[in-house]
């Protein structure tokens, strides 16, 4: 089901060849020889985080911080612990694209921490990986074996005095332990609450020591830009938004799947990838960037090429890269009814505005879908929505305002029809 | 504390290869791994389970109980012996996710959080499973994901099952 189309991540992996994922075919196309490269060429920290901030890779796990700036902050030389760690928890509605990678191409994730491992002077790293798809964590810990019985991985790599630990870590359901600070306090063993930032994690991450986070996605294209040169990396890409990015497409659309395509790709290549739309219908609204980003109307979308900078512009954000689709059969009541209804089971708790305010948002939503909206209810929500946002410990509370938002800037009168005559413009999800 | 053994020696040996990812002096961070391994052996987590999992890791039961109660794969109730949850997320619902739901619900004779009465099946409602690609999916018993879960492809899961 994953595309191929022309990336890094995936670049000669062989979707139908059920061995494609294992060590032996990964360093045939080319894997593991970004770390020889480093290791028997002497290839130094400093010109490692020169060529990541040169390919302009942004992290890929939805905020989009630029990777070489981030690894530039990491305390080098700190004397103690540091810790890397990779952000497997995909839980973010739409995105999917991370679990194609550690089943279908886990070395290069792998290669990739190991880099930054070296790049940062960090000896130690965890994945911690999403709870509901135990058979990927599985796949993960067979890979983790090859690679240390392969020399790439555990102590004195490829015979050098650089040794470099990893291990997979289990999640078991929780959206918020993809949340950085979150995600520490899981793996520190403790419930998924999000700590106050600062300190950042940089210089108070795990076990309270530094530590640096990036994604599955961002730490798989590491080996390609040192392989190929940051400057390539970039070069498939645009300006400010290098490389190729995987695109996690669902809804309505012929060809639900990943689609790896450079950064800039225009929306309406991307649909026509995706076979177009289901059954023919015409295309009524997108979320570009996995469920907390605004909506966008296909107008707009249409006009939008698939990139951080195209998508801000139109008022949106690209996020994780989760592409979701809907035609005109969709009501979009309906659509946000379900999406709050997920902010509000899935808050933490800590914060009076977003365990509060998630179950307003919901509350609200659900009674205008259900022919019991008042006329002030539209207002209502954007006033509750805006003692959320900015108000809280972490960006769960704006995550459930976006949609929000996003939905009543360009889908208004649809709700005050609801609210008017207790009944939908469109038949349903 | 009693003095039977609900942990196997297997499900000790497991919960051992968890703990020595972590440095020796947090062992806590193995919490959430030992709890799905007992649960894997016992369907679900009573409080002489977590007990026992706080013991054998050497950290307080309070910080068991906490873990076991807000990750939302555990079980702090009995459940089938099949626990299908089934996610019904916006991105799924598009792709007959939701539908998935109702006909679970229609063909097993019960809603979301209920269990049939010969204790086959659990049904649960799921957040986005990070395989929205493949919808309708659903996961069995937290560790087995099920694709492309059409109502056919349903009857013939169900029928395999005991
Ligand atoms: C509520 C919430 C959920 C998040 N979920 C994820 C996630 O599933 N995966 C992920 O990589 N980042 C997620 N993030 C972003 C992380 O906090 C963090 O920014 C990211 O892992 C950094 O990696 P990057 O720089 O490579 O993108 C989430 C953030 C928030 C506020
Ligand atoms: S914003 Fe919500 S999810 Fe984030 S810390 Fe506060 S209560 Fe928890
Ligand atoms: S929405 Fe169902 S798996 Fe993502």
């Amino acid at each position: 089901m994953t595309v191929y189309v022309k990336g890094v991540v995936f670049e000669g992996v062989d979707f139908d060849d059920p061995n494609s994922w294992k060590i032996d075919a990964y360093i045939k196309r080319g894997g593991y020889a970004a770390l020889k490269k480093i290791l028997q060429e002497g290839i130094t920290q400093d010109a490692i985080i020169a060529e990541m901030k040169a390919s302009a890779l942004r992290g890929r796990g939805g905020a989009g911080f630029p990777t070489g700036l981030k690894w530039s902050f990491m305390p080098r030389s700190f004397p103690g612990q540091k810790y890397l760690v990779c952000n497997t928890d995909e839980g973010e509605p739409g995105t999917f694209k991370d679990l194609d990678i550690i089943v279908n191409n886990p070395h290069a994730l792998i290669e990739g921490m190991i880099i930054g491992g070296f790049a940062m002077g960090i000896s130690v790293g965890y994945n911690y990986i999403h709870g509901e798809v135990f058979e990927a964590y599985q796949r993960f810990e067979a890979a983790l074996e090859e690679a240390r019985a392969a020399g790439f991985l555990g102590e004195r790599i490829l015979g050098t005095d650089f040794s470099f630990q990893l291990h997979g870590h289990h999640g078991y359901g929780a959206y918020i332990c993809g949340e950085e600070t979150a995600l520490l306090e899981s793996l520190e063993g403790k419930k998924g609450q999000p700590r106050f930032k600062p300190p950042f994690p940089a210089s108070f991450g795990l076990y309270g020591k530094p530590t640096t986070i990036n994604n599955t996605e961002t730490f798989a294209s590491v080996p390609y830009i040192i392989r190929e040169g940051g400057q390539k990396f970039l070069e498939l890409g645009k300006p400010n938004n290098g490389g190729t990015k995987l695109f996690s497409v669902s809804g309505h659309v012929n060809r639900p799947g990943n689609y790896e395509i450079p950064l800039g790709t225009p929306f309406s290549e991307l649909l026509e990838m995706c076979g177009g739309m289901r059954g023919g219908k015409k295309l009524k609204a997108v979320i570009p960037g996995g469920s907390s980003a605004p909506v966008l109307p296909a107008d707009i979308m249409m006009q939008c090429t698939m990139d951080y900078d195209s998508i801000a512009k139109a008022g949106s954000m690209l996020g994780s890269g989760a592409v979701i689709v809907m035609d005109e059969t969709t009501c979009m009541v309906k659509a946000l009814e379900r999406l709050s209804y997920f902010y509000f089971e899935e808050s933490c708790g800590q914060c009076t505005p977003c365990r509060e305010g998630t179950g307003w948002l919901y509350r609200v939503v659900h009674r205008i879908e259900h022919g019991q909206g008042r006329a002030e209810d539209l207002d209502l929500l954007l006033s509750v929505g805006a003692n959320i946002a900015g108000r809280t410990i972490c960006a769960l509370g704006d995550a459930a305002v976006m949609p929000v938002q996003g939905m009543l800037k360009h889908f208004r009168a649809e709700f005050e029809h609801h609210i008017e005559h207790k009944n939908c413009v469109a038949p349903g999800y | 504390m009693a003095a039977t053994r609900l942990l196997s020696d297997d499900a000790r040996k497991e919960i051992d290869r968890e703990l020595a990812k972590y440095p020796a002096e947090q062992r806590r961070s193995a919490t959430m791994s030992a709890l799905r391994i007992a649960q894997v052996e016992h369907r679900w987590l009573t409080n002489e389970l977590i007990e026992e999992v706080a013991e054998y890791i050497g950290i307080a039961p309070v910080a068991v109980y906490e873990v076991a109660t807000f990750y939302n794969m555990f079980d702090r109730e009995p459940v089938g012996r099949h626990k299908i949850t089934v996610c019904t997320n916006l991105p799924c619902a598009l792709s007959g996710g939701a539908d998935a739901g109702k006909y679970l619900q229609q063909k097993l004779g019960i809603g979301y959080g209920e269990t049939t009465a010969d204790g086959r099946f659990t049904l649960k409602e799921g957040e986005c499973m990070g395989a929205c690609g493949y919808a309708p999916v659903l996961l069995m018993n937290n560790h087995s994901m099920c694709k492309h879960m059409t109502p056919e492809a349903i009857d013939k899961k169900l029928a395999e099952l005991e």
